[in-house]
């Protein structure tokens, strides 16, 4: 009972917190279908999958869109889950576009999917300096094939470890 | 190496002067490029003739004259002529007004004409050439020059700037550049040719991505985006020397663009947190913020009196064209056909812009500066991007998959006769044409 009310305090605190950053970041409507944090099963996935688990996970955009879907918020919550069990790791967030754009505005907007992705992870609290974000825009495709299964995987946010 | 050359040819071996006096400017009646519908005029260029018939001679008079019909041709201005056809002989007959029967000329269609004569001493070489108004029986321009052999094709085209100029008034563009990029080396690196696609040379050896060229206005330097030191930054490199400034601003620093005549640039840089068009000095310090708004600000195209900009913003949703009066501050959106719209070009007239719109497939339009009449240029070849005019506002020079990998292309600013510029291995993308600079 007692556990329940604390966490009930924690969340009265917390949301309104969240959603205040939220705002102010302009780009995170608190939503209350996406969950906050990870289930223990899931969390010790995560933690077995390590490194190359994190690597390997990317996040997924529409096409023109830097908005974040349930899934990569969800994706989100893995890697907030790593490296917060990984606090020496320094990342770069790398955004990408598929080809179908034009080059210089695929350039801003894979800044853009970085960049979203990034201050995802600061909200759940990741220290800011331990995230870079790079745009190569339409450049470096994963799949170089011309249809929609592959514009589909190159339009993605990519991790590194520094 | 192009400037070198261009030096040699100034100071040392090409020595240029008005042969004839008198000469009237022409009423600029004959061509008008500002016509949709334009009429190829009928151009004689007989074989330019040999005056003192040495072997060299001959071969520098064939050379001469088809560089001469080549560079002409390129416009789309004139219908050549046939020399079949011909019923005089320019190796028998005079190359000035008082000897040329007229008449030979306009009995087959001929309203153009020009005439050639060369001397070779040595390696050096003297031309005289002429173009006429057969009609009028009358000269229209005629020039003489003297230089190396090997810089033939600089004197001749002076004298296509010649005829181009006394025929439509404006200089065109026969001493104007294409920058581009181009993967034949692997990795994206900037390439600069002549305008007609000859002489390419490797400008950049970055090894890493470099794209997005844009040219000062004097020509003298390129600005371009790299990734040469590991992310995507600026470089305002100069085109003959080694100088090279870098605007390394934390986050991105891309897409610069040339103030008109003025030693400054926008270019769009993220350090704030947001992407903004900011005006920097030429050597990369920042004066300040030209856009003020959450979300893409990008690709910046001055109006040629430099009081206006387009450029490429998402704030009402979809990448639009928006144009910025600095008079006023007021910013009002240009496109309103499609979702995508970017990549705006603003023509040397000041009149229009070109752009590349999303339709499914990229094609290249073009639209009054007011909005109205929006035209799409390109149709149902691949994808056709990154349009770019040249000097004179006659042609549009950009990038098309139509025949597989991406290639340069240019077409008329009406989109008529369409061609491929040049091949190189690889892929080519981003032109950009230079100011048509005198040397």
């Amino acid at each position: 009972m007692r556990k329940h009310d604390l966490k009930m305090l924690a969340l009265l605190l917390v949301v309104p917190a969240l959603v205040f950053t939220a705002s102010c970041a302009g780009q995170f409507a608190y939503d209350p279908s996406v969950k906050t944090s990870l289930s223990e099963e899931e969390a010790r996935l995560v933690a077995e999958g390590g490194e190359a688990m994190f690597v390997n996970e990317d996040i997924f955009f529409d096409f023109d869109s830097s908005a974040l879907s349930q899934e990569a918020k969800h994706t989100l919550l893995r890697k907030d889950y790593w490296m917060k069990n990984n606090t020496g790791a320094s990342v770069t967030i790398e955004g990408h576009c598929d080809e179908r754009g034009t080059n210089e505005y695929n350039l801003a907007l894979g800044e853009r999917r970085a960049v979203v992705a990034k201050n995802y992870l600061v909200n759940l609290g990741i220290n800011k300096s331990k995230i870079d974000t790079i745009s190569y825009g339409e450049e470096r495709p994963v799949d170089s094939g011309h249809d929609e299964a592959a514009w589909g995987k190159n339009r993605r946010a990519h991790f590194v470890i520094k | 190496m192009i400037g070198i050359l261009f030096k040699i040819i100034r100071y040392a071996t090409l020595v240029f002067f008005l042969v004839f006096t008198g000469l009237c400017y022409a009423d600029y009646d004959y061509i008008d490029i500002n016509s949709p519908s334009m009429r190829k005029i009928p151009l004689a260029v007989p074989l330019f003739k040999s005056l003192s018939s040495n072997r060299t001679e001959l071969r520098v008079s064939e050379d001469a004259s088809a560089i001469l019909i080549e560079t002409l041709d390129f416009t789309g201005y004139f219908d050549i002529l046939n020399r079949k056809a011909f019923l005089s002989d320019p190796q028998k007959d005079g190359i000035t007004t008082q000897s040329i029967n007229f008449q030979n000329w306009t009995v087959i269609g001929s309203e153009l004409l020009i005439t050639g004569g060369m001397l070779v001493k040595g390696d050096t070489v003297q031309m005289e050439l002429r173009l006429f108004d057969t009609f009028k029986g009358s000269l229209v321009v005629g020039k003489r020059y003297n230089g190396g052999i090997i810089h033939q094709k600089q004197m001749i085209r002076r004298f296509c700037t010649e005829v181009i100029y006394h025929l439509t008034g404006n200089k065109g563009y026969f001493n104007s550049k294409i920058a581009f990029v181009s993967t034949s080396s692997k990795t994206k690196e900037i390439y600069i040719c002549d305008f007609d696609g000859y002489g390419s040379k490797r400008f950049t050896y970055a090894n890493s991505i470099s794209f997005f060229p844009a040219w000062s206005s004097d020509g003298n330097w390129m600005a371009y985006t790299s990734y040469k030191n590991g992310k995507p930054d600026i470089y305002i490199q100069h085109i003959t020397e080694d100088t090279v400034y870098h605007i390394n601003e934390k986050g991105m620093n891309i897409a610069p663009a040339w103030a008109p005549n003025t030693d400054a640039l926008a270019a769009t840089l993220s350090f704030s947190g947001d992407q903004e068009i900011y005006l920097l000095t030429g050597k990369g310090k920042i004066i300040k913020k030209l856009t003020d708004n959450r979300g893409i600000d990008i690709s910046p195209t001055w109006s040629p009196d430099g009081k206006k900009m387009a450029f490429v913003s998402d704030r009402e949703g979809s990448p639009q064209i928006f144009i910025k009066d600095f008079r006023t501050s007021q910013i009002n959106r240009l496109t309103f056909q499609g979702n995508y719209n970017t990549q705006p070009s603003w023509s040397p007239k000041g009149d229009k812009i070109a752009y590349t719109g999303r339709d499914g497939q990229l094609n290249i339009c073009v639209i009054g500066v007011d909005g109205k009449d929006l035209i799409q240029l390109t149709h149902g070849s691949g994808n056709n991007e990154s349009p770019t005019w040249s000097p004179d506002g006659s042609l549009i020079a950009f990038s098309s998959t139509r025949e597989g990998p991406s290639r340069i292309y240019v077409m008329t600013a009406y989109g008529t006769d369409q061609r491929r510029l040049l091949v190189l291995p690889g892929e080519q993308t981003n032109p950009k044409w230079s100011p048509e600079v005198s040397n």
